[in-house]
């Protein structure tokens, strides 16, 4: 399998600190991939680079929709940019926008990829306006996907957590990634709910045929999703494999329970 | 009874005017936060621009209607790009900076378009046509209100109309809430900021030029300080009805125009500003956010 995203030798100082030295990092089309790590390992920065939020210090990050032409180089990429080019991601702490609807909300992960322009928004032609229908309706369907279509209408603060929390990555997905980045997606969920994130996340994966990337704390969650993991320890890749052989991996649980005090 | 409605339409053609202008400062407030002390100058162009064009017009002597009408057009257009160019050169850079910085920027470019019309221009006032047709219809209640001032109600009723169509249901109104709420996560969501920006930028000028070619026509002169006062009573009257809203502004500009006009009417012309303000003073103690402005919670 050719890889989506190929991450190499990926550095991120602020000032005197690095914040993430020099990580690899590769997702193959149709994988589901996680990236562990204790708190302040760097984690966050990493997906951070990669969606062109921070310019990295060093390294380089490609990104390559499966079955097309060449890579696209992302350093230096604007977050639009990345996006437009296959790549979207959801927040740790909820980040919709709290006073669109929940289809509005949906409809603006649409935007980039669309054409018709400034012009277009003032003269509204016909086309411009099928365009528009058609966005409705693609949108209503992601909802329907997701299961949200009881919201249709409300706004997005009214939601409940989880609801709002699929509504996230029902957002993402309406921007037609390849590749979708989860950062934390269970944060905050109760057992009921992180299990039915699970199969959806699953589901996702067959259905709209994108590799996923993510963060979690949640082990169980992790263990149970993934094909591969990675994992980081300040800044640093300490280890890489299928979850079976991470769990057992002595420099993971090193940094996870400290030192073993009778080694 | 009649005096009364005079005032009343008064303060409708005042507040008319200023909430052509207020839109701009509360779009461009709603997107990136920053009262751009230029949007006055913007205004003061496109009353310049029109008289300019309305010259040469008739000089070829084209029809009046047209004449105003043409413009309306050109000002709005010429004023536009020059909106999306301040916006460009001195506030784009800051963008990344403090919110001060941006914010003298403005007032900076607002002193600079000021001297710059006064050098090209003259200091003094320039008389500025009334081309806009009297209206059979007007005729019996003219003495209380003019056809300038219908077609000033009539702009400032379509402008609102058409900018809540583009806000609540066309794509670019979208990405422009979108970025008013989250900039950065509109960005990840696919959303080119910077159009959206320049966009803003655009439709707030283009409506201030409208405001500025309307009123230059009502009040008959021009000159390179219009814009500067007009400006002050427009932010005064978009921080009354909450900034970053769009309905609030127009609601704060009638609120304003009517408070000055039946002030200045049944008590004293002398203290027209003051009352202006004692009222925003007023407003602002008991609702800090203004009329329909919410109170922002910080995130922490």
């Amino acid at each position: 399998m050719k890889p989506v995203l190929s991450v190499s030798q990926l550095t991120m100082d602020f000032g005197g600190l690095r914040a993430i030295d020099h990580i690899d990092l590769e997702v193959r089309a149709g994988e589901i991939v996680a990236l562990i790590g204790p708190n302040g390992a760097g984690k966050t920065t990493f997906f951070n680079c990669i969606t062109g939020i921070y310019t990295p210090t060093g390294g380089d990050m490609l990104l390559a929709a499966p079955g097309e032409g060449g890579p696209v180089r992302l350093n230096g990429l604007k977050p639009n940019k990345v996006t437009e080019n296959g790549m979207a991601r959801t927040f740790q702490n909820i980040r919709l926008f709290p006073n669109m609807t929940v289809l509005e909300n949906v409809m603006i992960g649409r935007h980039c990829r669309l054409h018709s322009g400034i012009p277009g928004a003032i003269f509204r032609p016909p086309a411009n306006r099928r365009e528009e229908k058609q966005i409705v309706e693609d949108s209503y369907r992601m909802l329907e996907k997701i299961g949200l279509t009881g919201y249709v209408n409300e706004f997005a603060k009214n939601l409940p957590y989880g609801a709002q929390r699929r509504l996230e990555i029902a957002r993402a997905l309406a921007t037609e990634p390849f590749i979708l980045l989860l950062d934390e997606p269970a944060a905050g969920m109760n057992a009921q709910e992180t299990k039915e994130l699970d199969e959806l996340i699953v589901r996702i994966r067959e259905q709209e045929k994108v590799s996923i990337l993510l963060i979690e704390h949640d082990m169980k969650l992790v263990m149970s999703l993934s094909d591969r993991i990675y994992v980081v320890d300040y800044g640093k890749r300490i280890a890489e494999g299928a979850p079976e052989a991470i769990k057992n991996d002595p420099a993971v649980i090193k940094a996870y329970l400290g030192e073993d005090i009778d080694a | 009874m009649d005096y009364f409605l005079e005032l009343f339409l008064g303060g409708l053609t005042r507040g008319s005017i200023y909430a052509l202008i207020a839109l701009g400062y509360t779009m461009v407030y709603g997107i990136i936060e920053l009262i751009n002390f230029a949007h006055g100058e913007i205004y003061m162009i496109g009353a310049f621009t029109g008289l300019i064009v309305i010259s040469v017009l008739t000089l070829l002597g084209w029809n009046t209607v047209a004449i105003i009408i043409i413009a309306a057009l050109v000002a709005m257009v010429y004023s536009a790009a020059y909106g999306y160019t301040i916006e460009k050169i001195a506030y784009k850079p800051l963008r990344g900076s403090q919110r001060l910085s941006a914010l003298i920027s403005a007032i900076g470019m607002s002193l600079f378009l000021q001297n710059y019309v006064l050098l090209a221009q003259t200091s003094n006032f320039l008389p500025f046509p009334n081309l806009i047709p009297e209206f059979g219809i007007v005729k019996p209640i003219e003495h209380i209100v003019r056809s300038t001032e219908i077609v000033i109600y009539i702009a400032a009723a379509l402008v609102m109309v058409g900018l809540t169509v583009l806000i609540k249901f066309t794509r670019m109104g979208k990405a422009m809430r979108a970025v008013a709420q989250d900039r950065d996560m509109a960005m990840l969501v696919g959303v080119d900021v910077n159009r959206v920006i320049s966009f803003t930028f655009v439709i707030g000028s283009s409506i201030a030029a409208l405001g500025g070619v309307l009123v230059a026509s009502h009040i008959g002169q021009v000159n390179y300080y219009v814009g500067f006062i007009a400006g002050i009573k427009a932010f005064v009257a978009a921080v009354l009805g909450g900034i970053g809203s769009m309905p609030g502004a127009v609601l704060g500009s009638l609120v304003l125009g009517w408070t000055e006009s039946f002030f200045t009417g049944y008590i004293s012309s002398d203290y027209e500003d003051v009352f202006a303000f004692v009222f925003l003073v007023l407003i602002l103690i008991f609702r800090p956010a203004g009329i329909l402005g919410r109170s922002q919670t910080d995130k922490v």
